[in-house]
């Protein structure tokens, strides 16, 4: 559990069209970030059934992070 | 990036050009290419080289607020996606020595040895557009440029805002480093000002001051900015809304002032500046930004005599109303800001437009030269699932963090992978050769590559699997660049972990993908044009031109629409003449037929196949017929508004006041008389009466009406109340020249409207002048409302095609800036009032815009689809159609199966691939083409399978 609360995985749905293009730009910019999260591209955040956050959790998810 | 990668566009970047020889359809263009020492082919845009490279240079690309070195690129996301080396520092060029970056460059794509290319081009037609140049450091010097580093110009504010700029977004002072607490910026500098002889208004400056100012304030809320200005010219659609939400949401503050001096006050800068008052004021300020206008290109004089075509006074491109892209010689258009100041969208219609007319003048020529690849025949991939995993170096970008062999080689450990291999760049030409030998090696039928982002590349490599005969979509993307080792650049091992994981998720995805078919919708290529305005005729002509045949719907017995009611525009031009032209070219044209009394009264289809019913009244009696057509224009323009409420208060009745568009029409013709005296009031109905938006056009029409007073009868008093004057653009000229004739503007504030009253026959107006200071009445023989401009019917029909409007009721474009004439629903385009309030010269831009983007489809015969769609399984679906009313772009329909039950169906044509209706259906009926329930399903699935995380 501490394990899981100082390195959580976090499981992201990034829209192609904003959130996975912003996430491109943050790498061609160089930016840092912690690296606990492992993404999956939909095109859109419309896309995301509830299904797959509960399956997220499910999957051992601390967080589930959907940007669009 | 798409120009880029069309295989009918040639960039030629790094040109010169050097004349231009021949007639339109059949021009010879001199270009020299200058060497960028570096082959283009080869170049990885890896960015080693300018890292080695010993040298700097300060950066152009950044207004030199940054340092870079000779060899470099612009910005990552430049086309072409090459290096280039800027010989004017270069160590090797100037002294023979270094050579450094050659070993570095592990595609050895350095070439020193390129010389100077000259190519003669066989072109059709010719498009100017060099963009805009830059105020003179002279006139920056005024406010202080130059002299104190804290002054900057907007396009450096614009730099320090951008992430990939000099302080990666954060705002500094230049000075010391410091975050500024207070900025201020000045208005027109360069622009409306006699001194630098820009006379002119460059239009765009009022709009990024305001956004420029909203972005500052989104990165640093306690900054306080304020705003100085003459006029705030905010006439755009929508453009007053964001001036309202600057001022009422963001706090940043608006002064009508003029600045006399900036100087340096402690570690500050004070500004000096007038009010119209005439009181005199200072204010202290960390940083001054020059909201500079927009200039005619440098070498424009040159230009214009290398291709043979005329400037105007200011050195932009000579243009006339009535053909605004065409310059004074023929096959030779102009786009963009070379035409005039102009903020994106419009240089992104006038470059569509200008597109289109070229388009018809090679319309002989029409598919000459073009490229079209063509693919081996797709194999049947089979039942058994053969993966092939190729992970990508990227040079030192993902293999100098990422553990690039170990990843490979525990991609080679997963269920159905039965070949993995590392490439140092999997983009490159031969990795491409090496994937397709591998798949006809290893008969692998899934393809994941982990590399960069698929945004970029996911096209180059779907083009090779299409070259090996495997479809397109049985290939998966991992990206282990952009989102992995360059942001986890100081932790390789989590980094790897990462890459681990998100091969290992795409490799799950990967098991279930399939080949999606290829699928293309055949067009109807025809169009029908909704209005018979100078917005419709010009679009319906330009079809025309281009060779196809279109439906010109007109809702009154004639065609003209506006025109018929206007006498001359701004700069003189009769508009009888353009209406007679027009309107004789359309009848007369045997690709038109026109239908006038006639009005839409149903929609069916989608783009390339619509039906429509369209109504003709005919006396009293009606008849309906059928339209087949591919494509929609709505040019359904707008009209005077007829305001509710004036200044605030309920409208007076008098025969004395008339609106601008009435008196124009008094003021017509060679008998008319002048009255002895006009007052005009500006916003009358609009900015806040009845309507919120400013109509763009109303500030020229009182210019407009003042001068032809005052060129029938000098002595006539004309005054104009008004709250900015918006002439824009070389409008400001006819401006300049009312006030120099003698009309008076006086401006009002909101919190003090003027107020008028009748009695009698006389009409009264009662307002305060802010130079007298004083409050004034008058009794004019005429008082002229400019009352705005309404869009025509858009209620009715948006419904009627399920196209959005704005909170104004004119339609809202597919994309402000990028697609500023297509609408949401594909194969529906805008142009005219209907679009926003706008001048003629405009309108017809915007119509020749539309004919050009509506022809795209008419021209190929085909929509091509995306493979990536929705597929209704009709044995599941319920019919509950909650999937149509949720589906943003229209695509999902309902159909009546033999059996009478109604069941979802997916137009593909109209489909975007969101997925909304698959995430909602009750039944799991949707399934969406690469992003199935499955596939997504297994991904999760994967990311929870930890097995290997700690090895």
């Amino acid at each position: 559990m501490t394990e899981q609360t100082t390195n959580p995985r976090i499981l992201g749905f990034l829209c192609n069209w904003c959130c996975y293009a912003a996430a491109d730009a943050a790498g061609v910019s160089r930016y840092q970030y912690p690296p606990n999260l492992r993404t999956i591209r939909v095109m859109c955040t419309g896309r995301i059934d509830p299904a797959f956050i509960l399956r997220g959790f499910a999957q051992g998810a601390a967080g589930i992070f959907a940007g669009g | 990036m798409e120009a880029g990668r069309s295989p009918n566009i040639e960039i030629l970047s790094n040109a010169d050009f050097l004349g231009l020889e021949g007639k339109p359809g059949a021009f010879t263009a001199k270009v020299r290419l200058r060497p960028r020492y570096i082959n283009a082919d080869k170049c990885t845009a890896c960015g080693l080289c300018t890292r080695y490279c010993p040298r700097h240079l300060v950066d152009d690309y950044n207004e030199g607020l940054a340092i870079t070195r000779p060899i470099h690129i612009d910005y990552p996301q430049a086309v072409p996606a090459s290096y280039f080396i800027d010989p004017r520092a270069c160590l090797h060029l100037q002294h023979g020595t270094c050579q450094i970056c050659v070993p570095v460059c592990r595609s050895k794509a350095i070439d020193f040895g390129q010389q100077p290319e000259e190519r003669a081009l066989q072109v059709g037609a010719v498009i100017m557009s060099p963009g805009f140049g830059r105020i003179s450091e002279e006139t920056l010097a005024k406010f202080g440029f130059g002299k104190h580093p804290d002054v900057v110009t907007s396009i450096e504010f614009e730099r320090l805002l951008n992430p990939s700029g000099p302080f990666k977004g954060e705002v500094r002072c230049i000075s010391d480093k410091r975050h500024p607490h207070r900025i201020a910026f000045i208005q027109c500098v360069g622009s409306r000002d006699l001194g630098c002889d820009n006379g002119y208004c460059s239009s765009v400056c009022c709009m990024y001051a305001i956004k420029e100012a909203m972005v500052a304030k989104e990165h640093d809320p306690e900054v306080e900015i304020t705003i100085y200005y003459m006029d705030m010219r905010t006439q755009g659609k929508d453009f007053d809304a964001a001036r309202r939400r600057a001022e009422e949401q963001f706090g940043i503050k608006f002064v009508r002032a003029r600045v006399a001096d900036v100087m340096p006050w402690n570690d500050q800068l004070r500004l000096t500046y007038a009010t119209l008052s005439g009181s005199h004021h200072f204010e202290p300020f960390d940083m001054v930004v020059l909201s500079v206008g927009l200039e005619a290109p440098k070498d424009a004089k040159g230009l214009a005599s290398t291709a043979g075509f005329e400037l105007n006074q200011y050195d932009f491109c000579k243009t006339s109303t009535f053909a605004p892209l065409a310059t004074t010689r023929p096959g030779v258009l102009v786009a963009g800001a070379f035409h005039g100041p102009k903020d994106i969208p419009e240089s992104v219609t006038q470059s569509s437009a200008a597109a289109g007319l070229a388009a018809g003048l090679l319309r002989t020529q029409r598919g000459q030269g073009t490229v079209t690849k063509s693919y081996p025949a797709e194999q049947n991939p089979g039942e058994e699932v053969r993966i092939g995993v190729f992970v990508c170096h990227c040079g030192i970008n993902i293999g100098g963090v990422v553990d690039v062999p170990g990843v490979a080689k525990y991609a080679g450990g997963m269920e159905d992978v039965v070949y993995y291999t590392e490439s140092l760049y999997s983009c490159s030409q031969d990795a491409q050769e090496a994937i397709k030998e591998k798949i006809r090696q290893h008969n692998l039928n899934r393809v994941v590559v982990a590399a960069c982002s698929p945004r970029t590349h996911e096209p180059l490599f779907q083009e090779t699997l299409k070259d090996a005969g495997l479809n397109r979509c049985l290939f998966e993307m991992v990206n282990i660049r952009d989102q992995c080792s360059w942001v986890h650049a100081n932790e390789p091992e989590a980094a790897t972990a990462k890459s681990r994981d998100l091969v290992r998720m795409a490799v799950a995805k990967a098991r279930h993908i399939k080949p999606l078919p290829e699928q293309t919708v055949p067009v109807t290529p025809k169009a029908l044009v909704l209005g018979g305005g100078v917005a419709g005729m010009t679009a319906a002509l330009n079809l025309a031109e281009q060779g196809f045949e279109s439906f010109l719907i007109e809702k009154s017995g004639q065609l003209g629409g506006n025109l018929l009611k206007l006498d001359r525009t701004l700069q003189g031009d009769k508009a009888a003449d353009l209406l007679k032209e027009l309107s004789a070219a359309v009848k007369k044209h045997k690709l038109i037929t026109v239908l006038t009394n006639s009005e839409l009264a149903e929609v069916n289809g989608f783009v390339g196949n619509f039906t429509s019913m369209v109504r003709t009244a005919n006396g009293k009696k009606a008849s309906e017929q059928s339209i087949s057509h591919g494509v929609i224009i709505i040019a359904t323009g707008g009209r005077e508004h007829v305001p509710a409420r004036v200044l605030g208060k309920e409208p007076v009745a008098s025969k004395k006041i008339v609106t601008q568009q009435a008196l124009e029409q008094q003021l017509a013709g060679g008998k008319a008389k002048a009255p002895a005296s006009v007052v005009m009031v500006q916003c009358a109905g609009s900015r806040g009466d009845d309507l919120a938006y400013c109509s763009k056009v109303c500030c020229n029409h009182a210019v407009k009406n003042a001068l032809r007073i005052k060129a029938l009868d000098p002595a006539s008093q004309v005054v104009v109340l008004y709250r900015e004057m918006r002439t824009y653009g070389f409008a400001e000229d006819l401006y300049r020249q009312a006030r120099e004739q003698g009309v008076i503007f006086i401006p009002y504030a909101t919190d003090r409207m003027p107020e008028i009253s009748a009695k009698g026959s006389k009409v009264r107006i009662d307002f305060y002048d802010p130079i007298l200071q004083d409050q004034v009445t008058m009794e004019p023989e005429l008082l002229a409302l400019s009352v705005g401009i309404v869009p025509e019917g858009t209620k009715e029909l948006s419904k009627l095609l399920k196209i959005p409007v704005n909170a104004d009721d004119f339609y809202l474009e597919a994309h402000v800036k990028l697609r500023p004439v297509e609408l949401p629903v594909s194969g529906v385009y805008v142009c005219g009032l209907a679009h926003s309030p706008k001048p003629i010269e405009e309108t017809i831009v915007q119509a020749q815009a539309a004919a050009a983007k509506a022809a795209i489809p008419l021209v190929k015969g085909h929509v091509e689809v995306e493979p990536t769609v929705s597929h209704v399984d009709q044995e599941i679906c319920i019919g509950c159609s909650l999937c149509t009313s949720l589906c943003p772009y229209q695509a999902i329909q309902m159909v009546q199966l033999e059996n009478k039950q109604r069941r979802a169906q997916t137009i593909v044509a109209s489909c975007k691939g969101c997925g909304i209706c698959a995430s909602h259906c009750p039944t799991f009926a949707i399934s969406m083409g690469g992003f199935t329930d499955q596939q997504i399903s297994s991904q999760i699935e994967a990311f929870g399978r930890e097995e290997n995380r700690n090895d």
